[in-house]
């Protein structure tokens, strides 16, 4: 897609946060992917020009980060952790079910483009273990059947509300602006926490 | 008996509690209008005396660390916090940051007014959107408020607080790796020395601590250096937050001096899952070396922990009942230090490939007994020469599994393969698991 000039702005405004242009390599590929949904070449390219870097420079980067896409995901990106922990208490589990559900492989897509499915490394949630991220928002306490749940509602366009997250669940590409520190006005939604993040408070609380 | 010591997380259960107006409802923002109202060396000293050690892993005295900034140089001072939390097991910091995202920035205001930094980062890690959100609001928030920006409360202070979303590399949560992300780089560590407290980022004296150590420096302030220490041990002073998860009946976050026990932590919450026993844990996360029942009253301070023969880390407790295969969960853990290797140096690189393989081998059952010297030659030759820290802990799981459970590695090569049912294992093993 083209960028505009409005585009432009905005990654004029992320490149002024940092002492140094290059710093905002970062921010600016997500920018990148709010608007293409993966890191395109015209992206690559734009970003060069911005920071003044050559293309195998942004591309150097972009490719040792994993959240950045070379090619189109789905407008749910699902992930499934199965590092140790997860793995262990569902997580292969879920993610071979969906694998067979959705009848595609790791790193793959939906034909119809909607969901995209990948395993995860962890998540920082392991006391929410089996967890499921989607558009990198929280699923807790994930099973089989919610997970196919999560993504038959993602295909048919309404997919459940994360346990930690939003109202709604955003998609891939404006999840993508809120990780270029963009402001989607989204903050003051969801729970402050989930139990078990109180379950020590709630002990020491009824002990006094 | 130790009690539970809520500081961090004593107002968490409030539905606001994320939000300025739920902060200094409790007094937020207090400890940083004291602070500044002292002299900034007084400050470091306060941290120093408190005895407040980094709660990123690593330990390190955090005032100390503070103290390593060369005043007077005429160059920018640097103040990043960690807040890249990836260390599989560990899952502390993002409740935190959900839950109260503005006792950070307050942090952050105290400790870059202590090293004289006009710029601050939070590097946090990309895969948490909702966090992000949170983070980017709190921010917004306190510099409508006058918290943050080139006049804080009026002072003359400036504190700039950039925020920085990572992009899924766990080996961005090594200082040195993160400060060459957050320059625009590939996350790759760097040779130290000189350490960043010389020559951060963009080559200037740099503190980076993690998001727990600096949410904790508000409290120190506002209560003092002496209200800290009394909690803990000898050499480990204060509260932290101990991760509790896997197979126990109640996972969650505790926050309670150091020193305290995984006994105690299970007593308190209901312990392991009905009708199982605790098989081995991780006591800060799977870079260091697994416990067994035998290390249940092993008090999880720094020290305590070490002289059992492993690290007190993130104090990321998981726990795995005798359900779990130890072969499975190890290779597991090597594929994840394999995949985040960052490709730098060349024991983590070719030496984390070849441990996967081997790992694979024996946990499909064709594995031999060779190959069990073979994993154990490989990380010793990996320990302490790898670059960065990530190759050393690539080890810990595999090495002291071996240690602990030699026989269970045996017993795949005799059985011609894993002798356990994995559904067994997870949470939902007496509903219908799928494929």
């Amino acid at each position: 897609m083209a960028f505009t000039d409005k585009n432009i702005e905005t990654m004029d405004s992320i490149i002024a946060r940092y002492p140094r242009p290059r710093s905002a390599i970062m921010p600016l590929l997500h920018y990148v992917q709010s608007i293409d949904g993966f890191v395109t070449a015209e992206g690559i390219e734009l970003v060069a020009k911005k920071l003044d870097l050559s293309t195998a420079e942004v591309t150097a980067v972009s490719t040792f980060y994993t959240q950045y896409k070379s090619k189109p995901v789905g407008e749910y990106h699902v992930g499934v952790c199965t590092n140790t922990l997860c793995a262990v208490m569902g997580g292969d589990a879920i993610f071979a079910a969906l694998k067979e559900h959705l009848d595609i492989e790791n790193d793959g897509v939906t034909a119809d483009g909607k969901v995209s499915l990948e395993h995860l490394e962890c998540n920082a949630a392991c006391d929410y273990a089996p967890v499921v991220m989607a558009n990198w928002e929280f699923y807790d306490n994930q099973t089989v059947q919610s997970a196919i749940a999560l993504v038959d509602g993602a295909r048919a366009g309404n997919p459940p509300a994360p346990t930690r997250g939003p109202n709604v669940l955003p998609t891939w590409k404006e999840n993508s602006a809120v990780l270029a520190g963009l402001n989607d006005g989204h903050a003051h939604e969801g729970v402050q926490a989930g139990a078990p993040t109180l379950l020590g408070l709630e002990i020491s609380k009824v002990k006094g | 008996m130790t009690t539970l010591t809520p500081v961090l997380s004593e107002h968490w259960d409030e539905k606001d509690s994320f939000t300025i107006k739920g902060y200094k409802r409790h007094g937020g923002y207090a400890a940083a209008a004291k602070a500044l109202a002292m002299e900034p060396d007084a400050v470091i000293q306060l941290v120093k005396d408190s005895g407040l050690r980094g709660r990123g892993g690593a330990g390190f005295p955090t005032g100390m660390k503070w103290g390593f900034i060369p005043q007077g140089d005429n160059k920018d001072h640097y103040l990043v916090v960690n807040a890249d939390e990836s260390e599989p097991g560990t899952c502390k910091d993002m409740p935190l940051l959900l839950a109260n995202p503005h006792v950070l920035i307050e942090g952050v205001i105290i400790a870059s007014y202590a090293i004289r930094a006009k710029k601050a980062f939070i590097y946090v890690r990309g895969e948490v959107t909702h966090v992000v959100r949170r983070l980017n609001q709190a921010i917004e928030d306190a510099y409508k408020a006058g918290y943050l920006g080139k006049n804080i409360f009026g002072t003359g202070v400036e504190v700039d607080l950039v925020l920085h979303v990572g992009a899924g590399a766990y080996i961005c949560g090594e200082e040195t790796a993160l400060l060459d992300s957050l320059e625009g780089f590939r996350g790759q560590p760097r040779l130290r020395p000189p350490f960043p407290a010389i020559a951060g980022l963009y080559a200037r004296p740099t503190v980076v601590n993690n998001v727990e150590s600096i949410s904790s420096v508000p409290a120190i302030v506002a209560r003092g250096a002496e209200w800290f220490s009394s909690m803990g041990t000898e050499k480990s002073k204060g509260m932290t937050l101990y991760s509790l998860s896997g197979h126990v009946v109640r996972p969650g976050q505790f926050e309670a001096p150091l020193g305290i026990t995984l006994r105690e932590l299970l007593d308190m919450s209901g312990g392991v899952r009905e009708g199982h026993q605790l098989k081995f844990w991780t006591p800060g996360g799977s870079s260091t070396p697994i416990f067994t029942a035998d290390h249940l009253d092993t008090p999880l301070d720094y020290e305590g922990v070490a002289a059992a023969g492993s690290m007190l880390g993130t104090k990321a407790l998981q726990i795995f009942d005798e359900t779990t295969c130890v072969v499975r969960a190890v290779l597991r853990w090597s594929e994840f230090y394999k995949h985040e290797s960052c490709g730098k140096c060349t024991p983590c690189r070719e030496g984390t490939w070849w441990l996967v393989q081997l790992l694979r081998d024996l946990e499909n059952g064709k594995g031999t007994a060779a190959d069990l010297d073979k994993l154990l030659d490989l990380c010793e030759n990996i320990l302490g020469r790898a670059f960065c820290a990530l190759g050393d802990g690539a080890t810990s799981p595999i090495t002291s599994s071996i240690k602990y459970f030699r026989d269970e590695y045996i017993a795949h090569i005799t059985n011609g393969g894993c002798p356990f049912d994995p559904h067994a294992a997870t949470l939902f093993a007496s509903a219908k698991a799928g494929a």
